[in-house]
């Protein structure tokens, strides 16, 4: 191990929200060709590794998503975002594993993203910040578990953009991870989910505060831009069942139209929160280059165009799930990922859940998808030499 | 434990029958593996590499939930994925009957593995013959319990057939074995024409030549 930790030795029991520099000695090699280092990571930990370091999960987190997992967000307030999941005696049991999830390279919670000062300039990085990819990101990751001293991995699980970083552990580090769990994913992103990203980004950059992307230094900031992303984003990230039952045709606070353009309509209004409520909480730059790494990931085209190729050999048990209503990242995509797995022998389960949520079903109290999980969990457990579990 | 794992020799007489043709610590693919109760067992006893493939995904969901290695699939599109020579043994149990193309499933199913085994209820059974010959009517017996127009069975044969199959594909039949309607054991060779008049089901053991 060649990089130091800056904070020195690790502690277990160093509480929450924690953070580390990396890549001081040893940067990383971007995809792009671009040496980048050092760089900060914004982690947090749950339950403690054992003596034979074989107990690490990691989480893996989508777009919008944070480190965040199962304590309260300090900038939203909101429980995190797989507090249903993971816990004491929950499927991922903090007991029984150790549970790792950081703040993704580009993001804005912590690790080194466009919003952060160039030691260089003194300013922020702005849009002079490097275009990262899905195995950048994962590239950062394998050095916190470096610093963290966990050799290698008996589960890495996540949905969406967290699915997309599963899949490229699963294939960058065949030996070091065990299990992987990607869920409601594709081992490429879809025509159609570019154009969704390029609406989201042209939206942002059509807002004069967005100032070229140098809005930081200006003093200012995106929101109407950025709102109109995540409004655009969040629809496709429900079902037209579920959007139905949620709101219908009802009416905001008023018994009849206004033959205006007010939010005339519940599901206007909840759309314009949930836009709003996002600028709080999100970097509009971040939001660009996580987009485009999600864009820019395809497997396949790494391995001379043939999926199965990225799987040969590989020794990891896999879990591949997607939900019925998904139409952003449909069954159809994660059946794409099974049989290429099939084609390379792999060890895989595949389930489709059933669920009118839409995408975000695998961020919400889905019955059948935890079941699922914690009965793959359970068998790869027992292969693992982790025992069984509390039954 | 689950509900359904069962002690030795809990599971299904036919099952059994298949389980005891499986060499341990080998890899095995269960094609139509329902709910895994087979897979459970060889896993469990025989300390297989165990997948399986499964049309329903009820079945699915519930053999995953099991911590078993189980894909949402269907035996007539998904075996082409498969690599030649990636399985020691493809189970394909009371399946072959219920499939679009029963003769390119053994095809692949013998492509992939470098056995096969393959079981499926026998039409050419006495009481078949019987209940055609004397009411002129499609046989409803225990093995094969649904009318005409509700049968998911829409390829079925006698062992006679099947052997036919075999021989016509090149394949070797290492062993065949006569079941009666419970699944119990008959001392009659499957593959003779008493196997083939008092068998209600058998089940093969099926290698490339």
């Amino acid at each position: 191990m060649t990089v130091s930790p800056q904070s020195g030795a690790f502690d277990a029991d160093a509480p929450v929200g924690q953070s580390v520099v990396l890549g001081t000695d040893r940067p990383l090699r971007l995809d792009s060709g671009i040496e980048f280092g050092p760089f900060t990571v914004a982690y947090r930990t749950y339950g403690k590794l054992n003596a034979e370091k074989s107990n690490a999960i990691l989480i893996c987190h989508a777009l919008t998503g944070d480190h965040y997992v199962a304590d309260r967000n300090p900038v939203s307030g909101k429980p995190g975002w797989w507090n249903d999941l993971v816990g004491p005696g929950k499927i991922l049991d903090t007991d029984r594993y150790y549970l790792i999830c950081s703040n993704v390279l580009g993001g804005c919670m912590g690790t080194s993203g466009p919003k952060d000062i160039n030691p260089e300039t003194g300013k922020p990085w702005g849009l002079s910040f490097p275009v990262i990819t899905i195995g950048d990101m994962v590239q950062a990751q394998a050095r916190l578990l470096e610093y963290l001293g966990v050799p290698d991995l008996f589960c890495v699980i996540g949905g969406s953009m967290g699915g997309m970083q599963v899949l490229k552990w699963a294939t960058a580090y065949p030996d070091k991870v065990f299990s992987a769990i990607p869920i409601a994913t594709a081992a490429r992103h879809s025509a159609q989910n570019i154009a969704f990203h390029e609406v989201g980004r042209q939206a942002i950059i059509a807002d004069p505060d967005w100032c070229g992307g140098d809005y930081l230094a200006q003093g200012k900031t995106p929101s109407r831009g950025l709102a109109v992303a995540r409004m655009a984003a969040h629809i496709t990230y429900l079902s037209e069942a579920a959007m139905h039952r949620k709101f219908g045709r009802n009416l905001q606070n008023r018994s009849s139209v206004t033959y205006g353009f007010d939010a005339d309509f519940q599901v206007e209004s909840y759309l314009r929160y949930q836009g709003s409520s996002f600028v709080d909480r999100f970097d509009a730059n971040s939001y660009l280059y996580i987009t485009r790494a999600m864009d820019y990931f395809d497997i396949a085209a790494e391995h001379d165009g043939v999926l199965a190729n990225a799987f040969r050999d590989t020794r990891t048990r896999f879990c591949v799930i997607s939900f019925t209503s998904d139409w952003l990242f449909p069954t159809s995509e994660s059946r794409a990922i099974v049989h290429a797995l099939n084609a390379a022998a792999a060890n895989v389960s595949f389930v489709e859940v059933e669920s009118d949520k839409g995408h975000d079903a695998f961020l919400l109290d889905e019955p059948e998808f935890h079941g699922v999980l914690a009965g793959f969990l359970e068998g790869a457990a027992e292969h693992r030499g982790l025992g069984r579990g509390k039954e | 434990m689950n509900a359904w794992r069962q002690p030795r020799g809990g599971i299904r007489i036919d099952l059994q029958v298949i389980a005891d043709m499986v060499e341990p610590g080998s890899r095995v693919l269960d094609v139509g593996c329902g709910e895994g109760i087979l897979l459970d067992y060889l896993n469990q006893f025989k300390n297989v590499d165990g997948r399986g493939i499964e049309l329903s995904m009820e079945g699915v969901r519930a053999a995953v939930r099991n911590g078993l290695s189980v894909i949402q699939g269907d035996a007539d599109t998904d075996l082409k994925d498969y690599p030649s020579g990636a399985f020691d043994y493809v189970i394909l149990s009371q399946t072959l009957q219920a499939t679009r193309q029963p003769r390119v499933i053994l095809e692949q199913m013998l492509r992939i593995g470098r056995r096969a085994i393959v079981s499926f209820p026998n039409f050419g059974h006495w009481k078949a013959r019987l209940q055609l010959l004397v009411h002129g009517r499609m046989p409803v017996t225990e093995t094969m319990g649904y009318q005409w127009y509700d049968t998911p069975n829409i390829h079925f044969c006698t062992i006679a057939d099947f052997t036919a199959l075999c021989d016509e594909l090149g394949l070797k039949i290492e062993r065949g074995i006569a079941l009666d309607s419970q699944g119990r054991i008959r001392k009659q060779n499957a593959g003779s024409p008493q196997g083939n008049l008092l068998a209600e089901q058998a089940v093969f053991l099926l290698s490339r030549t």
